[in-house]
């Protein structure tokens, strides 16, 4: 067990360069920044809640093959994500553009957030008055307090 | 009265899971909805020498089914092809995607040949262009080469029934 450890452990590591090594060669290491930043913006339709950088799908290899095609035409950052999103639709942007149908969720966080606000406010509100006793209840409490004091 | 605002909150909650749970997260909406479909050119998979290109699929609407010999859900989806094929008005064009020649002709005598034609996309790059995700995936596209429609994963008799065969009767009125 105590030898299986550092085992698992290099695996887990080899693992991880797997992952994020890529085959291929760039040109520069803008160009291999760009492909890198790309690749983690863009979302794997298979395994939806992957980025293309960290899926092992076919059809995200596919895609990464195409993004590093791209970079190497020289085509810019727009260029190569309005085309993926002319195939496959606003669902490849982890960060979709605000639009109509985006709206709810750019703004419904916002909007929860004020809701709770507005329901806090109001319980606050409806709390208020009986931070104030009445004069009746106010004299009971104090002749209340006054008997325990002289208990003690 | 109190209690009014804590149940509004718990109805709207239900409601929106509701909602939440009958929505498929794996359906994404194609952007390619009544976009024309795209320029390709491509061989046919039963003849390695035979080109078939974009222009080959107007002048009248047809079925774009992509399939692939490794795709078990495109098993699920076949034999109702196979009788649309034979007992519908209705042409069918396969699409073989990220296959090779012998596994796919093999495949087809295995299961049936519901297509008219057969196009062989071995390195995907009309499935890129049709933004496939997940075949089997299957586009109406009409007469005049537009998409109008998109199924992705195996077509069922019930969205034949409902979506498409409407569609396909509406496509084939002429238009005023």
């Amino acid at each position: 067990m105590k030898r299986a450890f550092p085992a698992l452990l290099l695996a887990l590591a080899l693992g991880r360069v797997q992952a994020a090594d890529t085959p291929f060669e760039f040109a520069d290491a803008a160009t291999e920044q760009r492909y890198h930043k790309l690749a983690a913006e863009l979302r794997c339709l298979v395994c939806q809640n992957q980025s293309l950088a960290d899926s092992h799908a076919d059809l995200a290899q596919d895609l990464r093959d195409e993004v590093y095609r791209m970079l190497n035409e020289g085509r810019t950052d727009e260029e190569i994500v309005g085309f993926l999103v002319e195939r496959y639709g606003d669902f490849v942007l982890y960060r979709p553009p605000v639009s109509g149908t985006t709206s709810l969720l750019w703004f419904g966080p916002l909007l929860l957030l004020l809701g709770a606000g507005v329901v806090w406010w109001r319980m606050g509100r409806a709390r208020a008055p009986a931070a104030a006793p009445d004069p009746d209840e106010a004299a009971a409490i104090a002749a209340l307090k006054r008997s325990r004091n002289e208990e003690s | 009265m109190r209690f009014i605002v804590p149940l509004a909150i718990f109805i709207v909650l239900v409601v929106v899971l509701a909602v939440g749970l009958k929505l498929d997260p794996r359906y994404v909406p194609s952007p390619l909805i009544d976009k024309p479909a795209p320029e390709f050119t491509l061989t046919r998979l039963a003849d390695p020498a035979a080109q078939v290109a974009r222009q080959d699929l107007l002048g009248r609407p047809l079925l774009l089914n992509v399939w692939a010999s490794w795709c078990s859900a495109c098993r699920i989806e076949h034999p109702l092809l196979v009788e649309l094929a034979r007992r519908e008005q209705v042409e069918i064009i396969g699409l073989n995607y990220k296959d090779t020649r012998e596994d796919a002709a093999a495949w087809l005598k295995a299961h049936g040949d519901p297509y008219r034609d057969s196009i062989f996309d071995p390195e995907g790059k009309l499935g890129l262009d049709l933004g496939v995700y997940g075949v089997p995936e299957t586009f109406v596209i009409d007469a005049a080469g537009v998409i109008r429609y998109k199924q992705v994963g195996p077509l069922t008799p019930e969205v034949w029934q409902q979506e498409i065969k409407p569609l396909l009767a509406r496509l084939a009125q002429p238009r005023p």
